[in-house]
């Protein structure tokens, strides 16, 4: 019986659930926002949340944890020493769930961007970068 | 086998289809003035709650 068994199981094994959801992690941690589907966003936060989480601890044995998760040092470094510290002040809710409206092609099946909720300074410049160049493109296509 | 005692009529058979509709998606309008759905990024201009999500290129 799965008498409150929480999370999803997304039609995988646990192995493969677990491979994934590493797999996301690691590019959350390097893309700072990632697109997929609103299911697997929505699991993803349990993943990403303990992460920063053990950035926050900031000791040995949580880089060791955040380790089993991100296999890679340089990640951890991210994670701990750019990552952490913008949330050091901030009660939960470390990642943000951004619905899209087209759901995706060939399945159909609703889609998200999952985001660290407070975004570094340099990532703002990209979104107002990114914000210009599409205002541009829309005047471009109004003429 | 069990088999029905009278044919359906054309009024039963209208009656039981008159719930088969779709519903029509709510929408509301985007600050770009686009139709979209709530709660949801523009897909023509790519913003949520003011904030850019999306570039051109990533729209399908």
């Amino acid at each position: 019986m799965r008498h409150r068994k929480k999370g999803r199981k997304l039609n995988r094994t646990w192995e493969h659930r677990k491979a994934m959801f590493k797999n996301m992690a690691q590019s959350l941690v390097v893309h700072g926002r990632i697109k997929t589907t609103l299911p697997k966003a929505k699991e993803l936060r349990r993943v990403a949340d303990k992460l920063i989480t053990l950035a926050l601890r900031n000791d040995l044995p949580a880089r060791r944890q955040a380790f089993k998760i991100l296999e890679n040092h340089g990640l951890v470094k991210k994670l701990f020493d750019e990552i952490g510290p913008r949330f050091k002040d901030v009660p939960g809710g470390y990642t943000r769930i951004v619905k899209l409206a087209l759901p995706r092609r060939g399945d159909c099946a609703k889609m998200a961007i999952v985001e660290f909720s407070v975004s570094g300074e340099k990532k703002e410049e990209n979104l107002e970068k990114a914000e210009e160049t599409a205002a541009k493109e829309n005047t471009e296509s109004a003429e | 086998m069990a088999n029905p005692k009278k044919r359906t009529s054309k009024s039963k058979k209208g009656m039981r289809r008159s719930h088969h509709h779709l519903e029509a998606p709510n929408f509301i309008y985007c600050s770009c003035g686009e139709a979209t759905l709530p709660h949801t990024v523009c897909p023509a201009c790519g913003k949520y709650k003011d904030k850019q999500y999306l570039r051109r290129e990533d729209n399908e």
